[in-house]
């Protein structure tokens, strides 16, 4: 592969991002790319805003995703993905969790809850998934699994086939989540697929 | 491209197995972000002692001490903490080594974590220390053994600065030899070179700069510095995190690659900027490069073309140098900020809620995730400097406002902080007959950076039972009268307190107690959460007021609220979210309609 690809992952401190971002880099590495990412500790995590940052290719020098190179941008929250307009390009995909978070202007009472949030992406020609991710899980038995419903609906703008993540869920997860995480991950990947 | 024996690590993980694999004896280290899981995951090695000091002062004096002793010695410290650590930094310069004795600088480029940006190559300089800079997590893992080796070799300690990107950074990596100390440990006099009275010290003064020759011999190599060849119109000199954007904004381009930060390789770099049409100074922070490499006589592009703020991408790097080259990009939308917030049950909310109550006063603060007390709605935090000036400072301003200051000062700090600096402040307001109010929000961990244990936990580094500190008897043995512990959860114990400490004149402490929600015993207890029961609830917001992320606010139309059976004058309700609800009980103490009950109850 001669390009590099850029993936985002966006959402809010506690949501699972991490965990989603390992197993797609385990995927990759899988394959054979190399690959970088970039995350941030500490003071970020507590409820705000978080992203990591995926870079993938035959050779990987920075770990930063410049503005406008996004090919992916993976939301584990609506609005999320409207934060990061200035990094999609025409061509990038976007999957989108529908699970509002009201940020504390919103849980106050002061703003309302950006409405059609996801309008600003549409409006631009860029195409949005939306994935129902808690129901997913629910149904899949566990939903703390909605990253990984996220990480299957996502998984078919990649290279590899569902296998490669199905070895990654067999093992790199403890035992007993492995299950709900296949079931999980498929049915995120078949939304798509 | 990977293979079988690849290991994905993070700059942090990959530093931690470096110093294992450099066979590391000792190693101390106060938590910070961007450094704290390098000692985390060094913790985890066999054969390898760490530990969590109080501070970073601290930290590294037990790293010379292992040093002294002839054992391989590390330091891990964030930026500000170097500044804690800059008295035994300067004269361990001095003294040299006996086994290597290897100090990281965790920078903080964009204070992501920190309250200032400050650029520690310049420590560098001023301790007159050599300092190697790795750009990713894999050189950072050969070039931390290296540095051990350039210790011992060199009679001195090296500073090895990384950044948030380097630390927080995964990529691919693998295992690599194991090396040991050419030291022998075992006790060893040697007054000369390590009592470091006037006498000697003018000796080793000398030596300090026999030995930067030397390492300028080291840096003219290919060991550290490595041109990579390429088109020459545009020569870039760069090192750090930089040098991946320069490789990606122009990949033609010739590079002087700076492994090694201080000291400059003078004659290398004549000759590169000899070899290029246009020489290009590529750095994070401040002109540190530029200005030394002018200092030669060497002119150069640098900070006239790139920002001295905030951290650099390739987008910013390729930019600053073309600026035809920028893209059109998709405008930002206008969305509601999300700041981060203390979680829903945090203990320190109970206090920050009062002292928002309490309109007259100055809330001296201090750092930690109690800093975000600083956020609406509680905004209940005046000032933060650095780690331990809570309490100095409240004493400050009381001194300077005498009678107007009286029953007003109040300063904050966590246990973590507490221990760190803080103790010394509470010492000189004793001495100095300050009478302000101090408050420990003693939560028993160091929270921010992850849940570390400290001297108050009552565990070790390794979660094995150690000493713990009781800050009652701390606080009267330095002489302060009236100390008094309170629950926090409960907002009206918490207010008492608080009042009864204010009125008083003389130097007043009260304790704020109750464990960090995010403890593992904590979080993984039965959960027992609250639930709203609208029908009851009123809307007055007394609940929302305290700013909890488990609890939300939905504001109605009359119609709404005639329609709910609320009273029309009515503008919402809150609920609670029972998901993120940790039970604390703080809003239920606050609400007079009994619209908030615990589940079941």
């Amino acid at each position: 592969m001669a390009t590099t690809g850029n993936i985002l992952f966006s959402g809010v401190g506690g949501q699972g991002i991490l965990l989603a971002s390992e197993v797609t880099v385990y995927a990759l590495l899988a394959e054979g790319y190399d690959a970088k990412k970039s995350e941030v500790h500490g003071m970020a995590q507590r409820g705000g805003s978080v992203t990591a940052q995926l870079r993938y290719g035959d050779k990987v020098y920075s770990p930063l995703i410049e503005p406008g190179k996004a090919d992916i941008l993976i939301s584990f929250e609506m609005m999320e993905a409207a934060r990061y307009l200035p990094y999609l390009h025409k061509e990038s995909k976007v999957i989108v969790n529908t699970q509002q978070i009201k940020p504390p202007a919103v849980a106050m009472g002061k703003i309302p809850y950006p409405a059609d949030v996801l309008d600003s992406i549409t409006s631009l020609g860029i195409q949005v998934v939306t994935v129902d991710a808690f129901d997913i899980a629910r149904d899949a038995g566990e939903v703390k699994a909605a990253n990984v419903v996220m990480v299957g609906a996502m998984s078919a703008f990649l290279p590899m086939d569902a296998s490669v993540y199905e070895e990654i869920i067999n093992t790199r997860i403890p035992e007993r989540f492995r299950e709900v995480n296949l079931k999980a991950f498929a049915a995120g990947r078949k939304i798509t697929a | 491209m990977t293979d079988s024996n690849s290991l994905w690590m993070s700059g942090n993980e990959a530093i931690a197995m470096a110093a294992y694999e450099a066979g590391v004896k000792v190693a101390s280290g106060y938590p910070g972000t961007p450094s704290t899981e390098i000692m985390e995951n060094l913790s985890k090695y066999e054969g390898v002692y760490t530990e969590w000091a109080p501070n970073e002062k601290v930290g590294l004096e037990v790293a010379i001490g292992a040093s002294f002793a002839g054992v391989r010695a590390f330091a891990t410290m964030k930026h500000v903490g170097v500044n804690v650590a800059a008295d035994p930094l300067f004269t361990v310069s001095y003294t040299g080594v006996r086994g290597g004795l290897v100090v990281i600088t965790a920078d903080d480029p964009e204070m992501h974590s920190s309250q200032n940006e400050q650029d520690n190559r310049n420590y560098a300089y001023a301790a007159k220390l050599p300092m190697l800079e790795p750009s990713e997590p894999a050189e950072a893992k050969e070039l931390l053994k290296d540095a051990f080796d350039l210790s011992e070799k060199f009679d001195t300690p090296v500073l090895f600065r990384i950044t948030t990107r380097v630390a927080h950074v995964k990529g691919v990596l693998s295992k690599g030899d194991m090396r040991q100390s050419a030291a022998t440990c075992g006790i060893e006099k040697a007054p000369a070179k390590i009592v470091m009275l006037p006498g000697n010290a003018r000796n080793r003064r000398k030596v300090v700069e026999e030995r930067m020759v030397q390492l300028r011999e080291v840096a003219e190599s290919d060991a550290f510095n490595k041109v990579e060849p390429g088109d020459t119109k545009r020569g870039f000199i760069t090192g750090g995190v930089a040098y991946l954007y320069v490789k990606e904004a122009f990949p033609e381009a010739t590079v002087l690659k700076l492994g090694m930060s201080w000291p400059l390789p003078e004659k290398k770099i004549k000759e590169f900027a000899a070899s290029v049409d246009e020489l290009y100074v590529v750095e994070e922070l401040d002109p540190f490069l530029e200005h030394h490499i002018k200092a030669m006589g060497v002119e150069c592009h640098g900070k006239d073309l790139i920002p001295n703020q905030g951290e650099l991408n390739t987008s910013i790097v390729r930019t600053s140098i073309d600026p035809d080259s920028a893209p059109e990009l998709f405008a930002p939308a206008d969305l509601p900020m999300r700041p981060p917030n203390m979680c829903a049950g945090c203990p320190h909310r109970g206090v920050f809620f009062n002292l928002s109550k309490m309109k007259d006063i100055f809330v001296s603060g201090d750092i930690g995730c109690y800093t975000l007390g600083f956020l609406p709605p509680l905004s209940a935090m005046d000032s933060c400097v650095c780690m331990g000036a809570s309490i100095p400072i409240a004493h400050g301003m009381a001194k300077a406002l005498g009678e107007e200051g009286k029953g007003k000062l109040v300063s904050v700090i966590g246990d973590s902080t507490f221990i760190h600096t803080g103790i010394n402040g509470l010492i000189n307001s004793v001495y100095n007959d300050s009478k302000t109010v101090l408050i420990i929000l003693d939560n028993r961990i160091t929270a921010m950076t992850g849940q570390q244990n400290n001297p108050a936990s009552g565990y070790n580094i390794k979660g094995e039972v150690a000493n713990s500190i009781n800050f009652e008897e701390l606080c009267r043995a330095v002489g302060v009268k009236h100390v008094e512990v309170v629950n926090p959860h409960d907002i009206d114990e918490c207010r008492t307190a608080l009042k009864k400490a204010l009125e008083l004149d003389e130097m007043a402490v009260v304790i704020s107690r109750a464990p960090c929600v995010l403890l593992p015993e904590i979080k993984n207890a039965q959960h027992n959460p609250y639930s709203t029961n609208t029908e009851n609830c009123a809307g007055c917001m007394a609940c929302v007021k305290l700013g909890c992320p488990a609890i939300s606010w939905t504001n109605i139309t009359p119609e709404e609220a005639v329609a709910r059976g609320y009273k029309e004058k009515q503008k919402g309700f809150a609920v609670i979210s029972e998901v993120q609800c940790n039970g604390c009980g703080q809003c239920a103490a606050l609400c007079k309609f009994e619209a908030i009950n615990r589940k079941g109850e």
